[in-house]
């Protein structure tokens, strides 16, 4: 039980996996252009052997279009693509040692589902013998034993959906691709496969590549996570990682909520903290290795990590604070969720559990003055982008329209 | 603008009288358009069992089995049928594997004239018959020699292969513009290359598409008279032999076999659809 609330309460940092691990999928320099567009920008890739890997991005960030040139279905444009050591740029797919798991399953419709999961062995003309045990053995897996002479148009959503798992896992590959393989599925047999995968892939040992735009279904099942968006990816990491310490406005956004501030950091030197001064006229502090080396800043923090107190109350000395009203509160039962304007003009968001405020005149109404505040190792830095690109450049840059 | 009086609340006679048509009229008009379509059949198949008095069959006499017992008694008539069943069906079988492979170029790869390709495809089946017949015959006289010249069953081959060509192309781009890429990919996937990935994915799967195109082309080979009867020669193929004795008198046997062909047809279609319903059923109840 000490081993596990240790491990709870660590602080995430990269490079869980031993740094000797042998690399599954390497991509370097990738590039892919239908026409004039670009679809996948410059990318540098390595994916560990055994871990389950995601690539998270909203649709036509370039997830699908990289996951494809590791199956070889897309030919890059330029870059080199490598799976465990072995270059396989310009092999066909069949060629490569990685199966798919295709976003709308794929199977043969004109043969039997045992026919559909002996499909590979068949090419590599495995022994009958061998394929009725290996088919049957990976029936089980997946947990559709007796399904053999059925086709694929009498069995369900999620049972096709195994039967895709079992037809791509029983070739062993090296590295096992998944392009958004539970989008089709309703949220409660979604939220069952994802565990599923998850076992599934610690039982196989292979490496999973998988491609998801629910950030959620990444951070579940997921090892390590590169969040794309617009041809590249903007950060790489586990899960906590990401969430806790993301590094630019579009990771901040994409993967949970953000509150960010802009702000100006003044002094980086000496001791734990960075002394940042808010536009609002707040001064904060955060992790000082986040905040060196930059100057225009956005100061994140997230909404369940902050506190209200009482105008009365007493802040920690060291927590970062500043005055705030209430301004809307929705109940949820679990928590509830305020929005809190702050100075500067800026509104909060603030997850809150219902344990010490749980009844209805416990909570805070809207219209309440309280004060905000947060421990300063919660605080993110984010570079301000287009504070940057403004100041590097005359021509006005337009904002990107993030989701806040 | 005349104001519109709305309508009374009880149906005036004429339309209760109305309304108690309204269902049986269905069926009568139903009723009048099938028999409309089926009499001539009926009628082919009929007098496939008279037993007419002179050489012409148009006068019911009497019934008879002795036509069906000898269908090919008539002196040019077995020769005939038996050149229309091999054209018919090597015609079939060229125009089908030619015009799949065509109908697979351009539905798969973009290439250079793609779309005057597509047009032109459709060229054959826009021109009249007798058009496409006369022009055949000029181009094969003024090129001469064999096999071109003299005319024979060779050239009423190429001329079916010809026109068939555009009706299979046609049916096969059908079949294949709604097929799912992905089964290929994941095909590939599996280690199939591109010639196993054909045969085991893609042909299955539109292979009713060139059962249908076979089918078609062979129907429309068989029964083909204008352009055959201008690329013969001296050959005779069973439309022309009908044609040739429609003058003298259709021996009964024309309709004795016209009735098997019919028979064969529906035969085979009804095969088909019921194999269809069977496991349509069985899908559903799974």
């Amino acid at each position: 039980m000490r081993v596990r609330a240790e491990e709870a309460g660590r602080i995430p940092h990269e490079g869980r996996l031993p740094a000797v691990a042998n690399v599954a999928v390497r991509l370097v320099d990738v590039v892919k252009k239908f026409g004039e567009t670009v679809a996948v920008d410059h990318i540098d890739l390595e994916v560990r052997d055994g871990e389950f890997f995601s690539l998270l991005g909203p649709s036509g960030c370039g997830k699908t279009t990289t996951l494809r040139m590791i199956g070889g279905f897309e030919e890059p444009t330029a870059g080199l693509i490598e799976l465990q050591g072995q270059d396989v740029t310009w092999l066909p797919p069949y060629q490569r040692n990685v199966n798919t798991v295709f976003q709308n399953y794929a199977l043969f419709p004109h043969l039997t589902i045992y026919e559909n999961v002996a499909f590979g062995l068949r090419r590599k003309g495995v022994k009958e013998a061998e394929i009725k045990s290996r088919a049957t053995e990976m029936l089980e897996l997946v947990e559709l034993p007796g399904f053999e002479n059925r086709k694929p148009n009498q069995i369900s959503g999620g049972q096709a959906q195994r039967v895709a798992l079992a037809r791509a896992l029983i070739n062993r590959p090296a590295v096992l691709l998944l392009d958004e393989p539970l989008g089709a599925l309703d949220l409660k047999l979604r939220k069952q496969m994802q565990v599923e995968l998850k076992r599934i892939q610690k039982e196989v040992g292979i490496t999973f590549v998988y491609v998801t735009h629910d950030q959620e279904e990444a951070m579940t099942m997921s090892d390590r996570i590169a969040v794309m968006n617009r041809g590249h990816y903007e950060q790489l990491g586990e899960p906590e990682m990401l969430y806790e310490r993301p590094q630019t406005r579009f990771v901040a956004g994409f993967l949970g909520v953000s509150n960010l501030i802009a702000g100006r950091v003044d002094a980086t030197a000496g001791g734990d903290w960075a002394t940042i001064a808010l536009d609002n006229g707040v001064t904060v502090r955060a992790p000082r290795a986040l905040a060196e080396g930059k100057t225009r800043i956005l100061l994140g923090v997230r909404p369940e990590k902050i506190r209200l107190y009482e105008t009365h109350e007493t802040v920690p000395e060291s927590h970062n604070r500043m005055p705030g009203t209430i301004r809307a509160a929705s109940y949820m039962g679990v928590s509830t969720q305020y929005q809190v304007d702050v100075p500067g003009n800026r509104r909060l968001t603030v997850f809150e559990q219902n344990v010490e405020r749980a009844t209805k005149s416990e909570l805070w109404a809207p219209g309440e003055v309280v004060v905000v505040g947060w421990q300063p190792q919660h605080s993110f830095v984010v570079r301000d982008e287009s504070a940057e690109a403004a100041a590097e450049e005359a021509t006005e840059v337009a904002a990107e329209p993030f989701g806040e | 603008m005349a104001t519109v009086t709305p309508a009374p609340a009880t149906p005036s006679s004429v339309q209760r009288l109305a309304r108690r048509l309204d269902g049986s009229a269905l069926y009568v008009f139903t009723g009048l358009a099938v028999l409309y379509l089926l009499l001539p059949v009926a009628v082919i198949v009929l007098f496939s069992f008279n037993d007419p008095a002179g050489k012409s069959n148009f006068v019911w006499q009497g019934f008879t089995l002795k036509y069906w017992l000898d269908p090919l008694g008539v002196p040019g008539l077995p020769q005939a049928v038996f050149l229309s069943l091999v054209i018919a069906f090597v015609s079939t079988i060229v125009a089908t594997a030619l015009g799949t492979l065509i109908g697979l170029a351009l539905v798969r790869y973009d290439f250079r004239l793609q779309g005057a390709t597509n047009a032109l495809i459709f060229i054959p089946m826009a021109t009249p018959e007798i058009v496409l017949g006369a022009s055949l015959l000029t181009m094969f006289v003024s090129i001469g020699g064999p096999p071109f010249f003299p005319l024979s069953a060779v050239t009423i081959l190429i001329a079916h292969i010809m026109f068939n060509i555009s009706y299979v192309v046609v049916t096969v781009r059908a079949r294949l513009e709604g097929f799912p890429r992905h089964l290929e990919e994941a095909a590939m996937d599996l280690g199939a290359n591109e010639w196993t990935t054909f045969w085991k994915v893609t042909f299955p799967l539109i292979l009713p598409g060139i059962v249908a195109a076979g089918l078609l082309a062979f129907s429309l080979s068989i029964d083909d008279f204008v352009i055959t009867n201008f690329t013969a020669g001296k050959t005779q193929t069973f439309p022309m032999f009908i044609y040739a004795k429609y003058r003298i008198g259709i021996p009964v046997q024309v309709n004795v076999i016209g009735t098997l062909i019919f028979i064969i047809a529906v035969g085979t279609v009804g095969v088909t659809t019921l194999a269809r319903i069977r496991a349509d059923a069985r899908a559903r109840r799974r």
